[in-house]
């Protein structure tokens, strides 16, 4: 039973990750810095438990209010980059995050034991879950109750005018600006939610693995954040839990048997999903069909 | 209303728009006519803050909007459309629509409301616009689905959404058929109605001669005329431009 909860918490919290890739995506930026914001949310809240003694709440959201604050600073010089600079740009912001971490230290003594980060040892010891004895199960319904309200608030942004705005940015901005949005404001916003819920996503991964080190914030974690919302489609915010139980789900965990083999496949199937629906895998129709089905024909 | 002082953008060596003055009055439809290359959309996409402008001054109302960002121009009263049309095809008929009501009536209604509402806000108006435009049962189509016509429609009237006093139509006519042409001066006097001054870029004649009160025309950037669509007619520097001279 515990494999689908540890299942569980992984596909709550890779759903955070790429939610946050989403909001930035639908301005048409691609950021390969999810992963760095991730990593700010991580330590930072970790930190604040372990080291400060705070409850996990108000721990998260501080550390995703500061993913936020940066992912907004980072927003800035990013409007002047576009396409392929904006990706080596973000990507190059994320691997700074990471060799921050790689080079910070600080402990503190807690009992007979040093606790905090230590630069390349990572930070270990996140045992908020534990010492305050919580089970598996109930970390993944926290984790769900989390990933349940960021998908609701951001189904409902969609709906909003906010996300015609964002989506207007990402398809065409000179004409965007010709009707009166202001593009700095809604690409710099964009990253600042992104940030957060990265944050929010990161400070989760960081209490449920109680083990991070700056490795688990690479590009391979940064590929995953941009490959949810783009094989799940922009359509909704459904597209990218579909594609996170796709990949983390399915992918990862069903082909295991295949030892070696399965990176392989892996990549190939991702490949053939992308040519099978090439507008995600939630894409306009699906989202129309299940309005139908619930009765809605107004969109 | 509209005044362009000096105005000049030099491109490299290329003087696409040379030391242009005019003045567009509150009320009127002004045409801006010329050759191909003769500097009108630049012309336009100077006035609403596309790229800097090299000299020259452009003032909206009064005030100095010379290389103001876009959505300030937006602001501030100008709204325009694009040559080769430019609309969110992924978005709706609807949302375009509703991307683009951001005027000051619309932000007066609250930040909150107006961005986190939920998409009954703004409806009235939109629901107007859609039946000017001819696009009430198309309301919940892609925008990229639209026919060509269509989606011209639907341009004018998202720059309408913005509340202008302004409007810049780009070769509104460009692709359009005679019946077109004739819907859209139509659709362009009933604006005039209401109150709305518009400039006019366009190649298609018949639409300028017979929509417009005065007409400017360019050659290489430089206005080489100005008056009635019936002086213009006359013109011979007109003439010249447009026909070239015997030794050219």
């Amino acid at each position: 039973m515990d494999f689908y909860y540890g299942m569980a918490q992984l596909i709550g919290v890779h759903t955070l990750l790429g939610l946050s890739a989403y909001v930035v995506l639908l301005t048409g930026q691609v950021s390969m810095a999810q992963a760095g914001f991730f990593a700010i949310g991580a330590y930072l809240a970790g930190m604040l438990t372990v080291l400060a003694g705070w409850h996990i709440v108000p721990a998260m959201l501080l550390a995703a209010v500061a993913s936020a604050l940066v992912a907004t600073v980072v927003g800035f010089p990013a409007l002047r980059v576009k396409g392929l600079m904006l990706v080596v740009a973000t990507l190059a912001f994320g691997e700074a995050v990471r060799i921050f971490w790689f080079n910070f230290d600080y402990q503190i003594a807690k009992g007979n034991i040093q606790v905090g980060p230590l630069g390349g040892e990572g930070f270990k010891q996140i045992r908020y879950f534990p010492e305050n004895g919580w089970s598996t199960a109930d970390v993944a319904v926290f984790i769900w109750a989390w990933v349940i309200a960021a998908m609701i608030a951001l189904w409902w942004m969609d709906r909003s005018r906010v996300g015609s705005v964002l989506r207007a940015v990402g398809e065409d901005e000179l004409a965007a600006q010709s009707v009166g949005i202001n593009l700095t404001a809604v690409k710099v916003s964009a990253m600042g939610i992104g940030g957060f819920i990265a944050g929010l996503g990161g400070a989760i991964y960081a209490h449920y693995t109680t083990h991070i080190e700056h490795l688990n914030f690479g590009v391979v974690l940064a590929t995953f954040a941009i490959a949810y919302p783009i094989l799940g489609g922009l359509s909704s915010v459904i597209g990218v839990l579909i594609a996170v139980i796709f990949i983390q789900g399915f992918l990862v965990e069903v082909l295991r048997f295949m030892g070696d083999w399965r990176n392989l496949l892996f990549g190939a199937l991702i490949v053939l999903a992308m040519n099978v629906r090439p507008d995600g895998l939630f894409d306009a129709r699906a989202t129309r069909t299940l309005k139908r089905l619930f009765g809605r024909q107004d969109a | 209303m509209l005044e362009l002082r000096n105005l000049s953008k030099h491109f490299g060596g290329v003087r696409a728009v040379d030391d242009l003055s005019l003045t567009v009055n509150q009320g009127e439809i002004f045409g801006l006519i010329g050759p191909n290359g003769s500097g009108k959309s630049t012309t336009v996409n100077l006035v609403c803050g596309v790229f800097p402008t090299t000299s020259g001054a452009v003032l909206f109302e009064g005030r100095d909007i010379t290389d103001a960002p876009s959505h300030r121009v937006v602001a501030a009263g100008i709204a325009r459309t694009f040559q080769n049309i430019r609309l969110f095809g992924d978005l709706t008929v609807w949302q375009n629509l509703w991307v683009a009501q951001n005027s000051a009536e619309e932000r007066s209604k609250g930040w909150f409301g107006r961005w986190l509402g939920g998409d009954r806000t703004g409806r009235g108006d939109a629901e107007e616009l859609l039946k000017f435009a001819g696009l009430e049962l198309r309301s919940g189509e892609l925008a990229r689905n639209l026919a060509f016509g269509e989606q011209r429609r639907l341009e004018m009237a998202r720059a309408l959404a913005a509340r202008p006093k302004l409007l810049l139509l780009d070769e509104p006519a460009a692709g359009m058929n005679a019946e077109e042409v004739s819907q859209l001066a139509t659709r362009i006097r009933a604006l005039r109605k209401y109150g709305m001054t518009i400039l006019l870029v366009e190649h298609v004649m018949e639409l300028v001669m017979g929509v417009t009160d005065r007409i400017a025309v360019l050659n290489f950037g430089q206005k080489i005329a100005e008056g009635t669509p019936a002086e213009i007619r006359d013109d011979p520097a007109v003439r010249t431009a447009y026909l070239g001279t015997a030794d050219a």
